[in-house]
């Protein structure tokens, strides 16, 4: 009996010290990693699609929670005026969710830009959609109040050839995310006038 | 057959260094060794972690049970572990991306609960100290050499620097899987032929 009650008390006690000192310690780093999954797995991307811009789309940026979803806006500024916000949007791909940045124009509704930030396609097939800018490319002009879909499925993107389901996971990321700004355009217009002042 | 502290330590770098000696560990072995930088990397981040493990279970030997002490080293080593992978995705994040999976799997590498139940349980704090740095820098050096080795035919370069130059033909065999082994193989050939 006191074997049993030694065994119970030192795994209690060790596990509770464990749980502990880690909830510590995520809390200390949550902010730096963060700022380093920014610099390093969306920064490429915002970048790409706000090429251009007068400011730094990674610093300006704002966050709307839409239901439980709390989704980061990063702004660019064009011409003296913040009228471009760049999101993530996730689709659900051949192997794993597929995160992608959209770049929308404010004034016009329109695609400014798309890039693909994290994804565990297979590489030389899926991992195309990351890797050939050609992709990403035919994303540009697109109105983001209609469904994007590949040529397959009667839409307007070519898909990449042998990785069917990564190209409408894309075209599916980029029209849920379509479907988000304009739930949120409202918020986003009011949060951006902060940028232009 | 007792050993000093200081024969502690050099048993893992060449007596009973871990990947070729005792043939343990060789998932993060042959995943990882790609480039030298991540095998260091990983040597470093398993070297930490069996130390920490080591000087645990060594101190807290008289308090564990027996008879769960296998689940006590689980959660301890896997307390490092996540303290690994927290602080390199905070401060290296580029290394993480390219291990990524191997960090979480470094809680059921054999070497360090290996060494918590064959040795720490059973040994003083400082022998176990000398035994996990010795181990831990043992694991590095196998790593940081297999993964030179494969980097330098794989692809051509040293630690990220072009070494044959642009007409160089990558031998790509090298860099995967089955190049490690034979690799390991034939580095635990010249190793033995120094015996």
């Amino acid at each position: 009996m006191r074997e049993l009650i030694t065994m119970v008390v030192v795994l209690t006690v060790l596990a509770a010290f464990s749980g502990g000192l880690l909830a510590g310690l995520r809390n200390g780093t949550a902010a730096q990693i963060e700022k380093q999954q920014l610099e390093f797995v969306k920064g490429p991307a915002i970048k790409q699609i706000l090429e251009g811009a007068s400011n730094d789309p990674i610093s300006d940026r704002f966050k709307i929670l839409d239901g439980d979803v709390e989704t980061s806006f990063f702004v660019g500024k064009f011409a003296g005026k913040a009228n471009t916000v760049a999101f993530e949007s996730f689709g659900k791909g051949f192997a794993g969710e597929i995160g992608l940045m959209v770049g929308v124009n404010l004034e016009t509704d329109k695609i400014v830009g798309v890039g693909v930030t994290t994804h565990s396609e297979t590489p030389g097939l899926g991992a195309m959609a990351k890797d050939d800018p050609g992709f990403a490319a035919q994303f540009k002009g697109f109105s983001i109040t209609k469904p994007i879909k590949v040529t397959n499925d009667g839409g307007q993107v070519n898909a990449i050839s042998g990785a069917t389901i990564t190209s409408r996971a894309v075209c599916v990321a980029a029209t849920d995310g379509g479907n988000m700004y304009q739930k949120l355009k409202p918020q986003i217009a009011e949060k951006i006038k902060e940028f232009n002042k | 057959m007792a050993k000093t502290i200081t024969q502690e330590f050099t048993k893992g770098l060449w007596a009973e260094i871990a990947p070729f000696r005792l043939v343990l560990g060789l998932c993060p072995v042959l995943g990882v060794t790609t480039t030298m930088e991540n095998g260091i990397g990983m040597g470093i981040a398993t070297t930490f972690v069996l130390l920490c493990s080591n000087i645990l279970v060594s101190a807290l030997r008289n308090i564990i049970p027996q008879k769960v002490r296998i689940a006590c080293f689980i959660i301890i080593i896997a307390t490092f572990v996540i303290v690994v992978e927290l602080v390199m995705q905070a401060y290296a994040y580029p290394l993480f991306l390219k291990l990524g999976l191997f960090i979480p799997l470094i809680v059921v590498n054999c070497i360090v609960l290996g060494r918590a139940e064959a040795f720490a349980y059973k040994k003083g704090l400082l022998f176990s100290i000398a035994d996990g740095l010795g181990i831990g820098i043992g694991f590095t050096l196998s790593l940081a050499a297999l993964g030179g080795v494969r980097e330098v035919l794989g692809t051509g370069t040293f630690y990220g620097a072009s070494v044959f130059g642009p007409s160089f033909q990558p031998f790509e065999f090298m860099i995967q899987a089955p190049g490690a082994f034979v690799c390991l193989g034939l580095m635990l050939c010249i190793m033995n032929m120094f015996e």
